[in-house]
C-alpha cells in the first residue's frame, strides 16, 4: 500500500456563482499532520467536507488510498467510516449519554458487537479523563469536555484519517488548551490528521506541513519553519502578520 | 469593631424607593381569588336565571330527568342512548389515531425524501397535504361517505357510515400530522445529520438513531393537539347517519322536543378531551422547564 492516505488533485467546488475551491492540490501521508490555515471563508471547511464526501466536488479528483472518490460506484458511507470528522460545534447527540455517543458509530455503522466496543469506548474516555462521566448527557459537560468527547467519538471508528474543522473556535479561551493537548497527544501517537485551525502556535508545534488557503487557492505549502519564518508569498506574509 | 460597623452603616447610601403597597399576598391572595371567582360565577348564574327565557332554557337544556333518559336511551320509545353513542366516537378516534400516525409519517417521509425514483410521489404528497389541509372536513366526509358507496366497488362500497367517517378523518388528519412530523424533523439542527453521516451511518440509520428520537420530543405536543381536535371532529360523522353521541342526541331532541341530550353529549366529549388537554399542557410545560435548565 502506498504511503499516501489522501490525495487532492486540483479540486474545484462552486456554490452557485461562488467559487469556493479553485484547483486545490494537497497530499497527506500516513502519520502526517497537515494544518490548513487561512482567513474565515477561505475554503478550509469546504475542503474538509469534500474530503469526507459531505460535499460533491465540481472538478479535479480526490483519492483515498489510491481509490478515486468520484467513482460513482463508491459507497460514501464506507468512505466516511474510514475518515472521521470533528466539527467546530461538537455536534454530540443530545439524546444519548456520553458512552452511547461513542458507541453509536461502531455499533450501528460498523455493526460490531456492543459488548466488544464498550471496553474500547471506556478506554478512550479514561484517556481523556472522563470515564466517570460516561453516563452523563452531553449538556452536563463543559464545551471543552464535549469537544474532547466528540474527538474520541470519531476515534472509536478507528479511522485511517481524522479531519478537524476549527475544533477550538467555538470554545471559551480557557478551555482551548485541554482540546489542543489531546490533539498533540494524538499527533504524537501517529494519528493522521488534516486540521483546519486558527491556532498558529499549535500549527507550528504539531504540523509536519502547513498549507495556506486564500479565497479558495492554495497559495503556499511547506514545513512550519519555512511557512512561519520565511513565507515566500506576499499574501501569506500579510496573513501571518495579522494572525 | 462595633464602632467601625456603625461607621460603615452611616456611609451606606440610603435608597429612597417609593414603597408600593402589596395588597394581595399570602393568605389574602387566596381569599381575594376565591372571592373574585365566586363573584364572576355568581354573575353568570344570575344572568342565566334572571334572563326572560331562563326558565325555558333550563327546562329544554338542563332538565335532569331528560338528561338521564337521553344518556341511557329508551328502546321502547325508539330513543338512542347518547352514552352508548360516545362509545362509537371513542373507537372511531382510537382507530383513526393509529392510522393517522402511520399515514402521516409515510407522507412526511415521502415528501422529505431526496431519491430520484420517488419524485412523482414527492409531488403527489405535496399536493395531498395542500389539498386536504384546505378542504373543510365536512365536505371530505360527504364526498367519501356518499361517493365511495356510489362507486359500486364491492367491499369498499358496502361499509357502515362510521367506517367512511374514519376514512375521511384519516385522510384529512394525515395531511395535518404529516406537516407536524415534517416540522419536527426539520427542527433537528443540521449538525446532527452531518455528525451522524460522517460517522458512516446510512441515511436510514441516521433517521432512526439520531433524527427521529430528537424530533419526537418536539412533535408530541402539537400531535396531541391535533388528536384533541380529531376527537371532537368524530361528531361530524353524524351527518352520514352513524349513531354516535351527537346523532343520538339529535334523535332524542327531535323525538322528545328536548335538547338536554346535546348537553349530555357535550359533557361526554369534555370528559374525553379535558384529560388529554391537561396532559398536553403538562408535557409542554415540562419540556419548557427542561429546555430552560439546559440553556443554563
Amino acid at each position: 500500500m502506498s504511503d499516501v492516505v489522501l490525495d487532492l488533485q486540483s479540486v474545484t467546488k462552486r456554490f452557485g456563482d461562488n467559487e469556493v475551491l479553485r484547483g486545490v492540490s494537497l497530499q497527506l501521508h500516513r502519520h502526517e499532520v497537515v494544518c490548513l490555515i487561512g482567513a474565515s471563508g477561505s475554503g478550509k471547511s469546504t475542503l474538509l467536507r469534500c474530503a469526507n464526501m459531505l460535499e460533491t466536488i465540481d472538478g479535479g479528483d480526490i483519492f483515498l488510498f489510491d481509490q478515486s472518490l468520484s467513482d460513482p460506484r463508491i459507497d460514501p458511507d464506507l468512505v466516511r467510516r474510514n475518515i472521521a470528522m470533528v466539527f467546530q460545534s461538537y455536534n454530540l447527540f443530545p439524546h444519548l449519554s456520553v458512552l452511547e455517543n461513542i458507541l453509536l458509530g461502531p455499533v450501528f455503522a460498523l455493526k460490531r458487537k456492543r459488548s466488544d466496543v464498550i471496553d474500547e469506548a471506556m478506554a478512550l474516555l479514561s484517556r481523556i479523563g472522563l470515564s466517570e462521566r460516561a453516563n452523563d448527557f452531553p449538556e452536563r459537560l463543559s464545551g471543552g469536555q464535549q469537544q474532547r468527547v466528540a474527538i474520541v467519538r470519531s476515534l472509536a471508528m478507528q479511522p485511517a484519517l481524522l479531519l478537524l474543522d476549527e475544533v477550538t473556535s467555538a470554545l471559551d479561551p480557557t478551555l482551548v488548551g485541554e482540546v489542543l493537548d489531546l490533539l498533540r497527544d494524538l499527533a504524537q501517537s501517529g494519528t493522521t490528521m488534516l486540521i483546519a485551525t486558527h491556532e498558529m502556535g499549535f500549527a507550528k508545534d504539531v504540523a509536519q506541513q502547513v498549507a495556506y488557503l486564500d479565497k479558495g487557492v492554495l497559495v503556499e505549502q511547506g514545513t512550519p519553519e519555512q511557512m512561519f519564518s520565511n513565507p515566500q508569498h506576499e499574501a501569506t506574509r500579510k496573513f501571518l502578520e495579522r494572525a | 469593631m462595633s464602632h467601625d460597623a456603625s461607621a460603615n452603616a452611616l456611609e451606606t447610601p440610603t435608597l429612597f424607593v417609593p414603597r408600593r403597597k402589596l395588597l394581595f399576598t399570602g393568605r389574602r391572595a387566596i381569599v381575594a381569588s376565591v372571592f373574585s371567582s365566586l363573584l364572576i360565577l355568581g354573575a353568570i348564574i344570575a344572568v342565566f336565571y334572571l334572563a326572560p327565557g331562563g326558565a325555558s332554557v333550563r327546562y329544554f337544556f338542563f332538565n335532569p330527568h331528560q338528561m338521564w333518559q337521553s344518556f341511557t336511551g329508551n328502546p321502547s320509545k325508539g330513543l338512542s342512548s347518547v352514552g352508548a353513542g360516545i362509545i362509537t366516537n371513542i373507537w372511531m378516534f382510537c382507530v383513526c389515531e393509529v392510522m393517522v400516525l402511520i399515514f402521516g409519517l409515510l407522507i412526511a417521509w415521502v415528501r422529505m425524501s431526496t431519491s430520484a425514483v420517488l419524485f412523482p410521489f414527492r409531488v403527489l404528497s405535496t399536493m395531498y397535504t395542500d389539498l386536504f389541509r384546505g378542504i373543510p372536513i365536512l365536505l371530505v366526509i360527504f364526498m367519501v361517505g356518499f361517493g365511495l358507496p356510489a362507486l359500486g366497488l364491492g367491499f369498499l362500497s358496502t361499509q357502515s357510515p362510521a367506517v367512511y367517517g374514519c376514512i375521511s378523518l384519516t385522510i384529512t388528519y394525515s395531511a395535518y400530522v404529516a406537516e407536524v412530523y415534517r416540522a419536527g424533523i426539520n427542527s433537528v439542527p443540521n449538525g446532527q445529520l452531518l455528525a451522524a453521516r460522517s460517522l458512516g451511518l446510512t441515511s436510514s440509520a441516521t433517521m432512526r438513531r439520531v433524527i427521529l428520537p430528537q424530533a419526537v420530543r418536539t412533535v408530541i405536543p402539537p400531535l396531541l393537539n391535533d388528536f384533541i381536535s380529531m376527537q371532537k371532529d368524530t361528531a361530524l360523522v353524524s351527518t352520514l347517519g352513524a349513531i354516535e353521541a351527537t346523532r343520538a342526541a339529535q334523535i332524542y331532541a327531535s323525538t322528545e322536543f328536548n335538547f338536554s341530550g346535546y348537553v349530555v353529549a357535550s359533557i361526554l366529549f369534555l370528559l374525553l378531551t379535558i384529560p388529554m388537554t391537561r396532559f398536553t399542557d403538562h408535557l409542554i410545560s415540562k419540556d419548557r422547564v427542561k429546555r430552560l435548565a439546559a440553556a443554563q
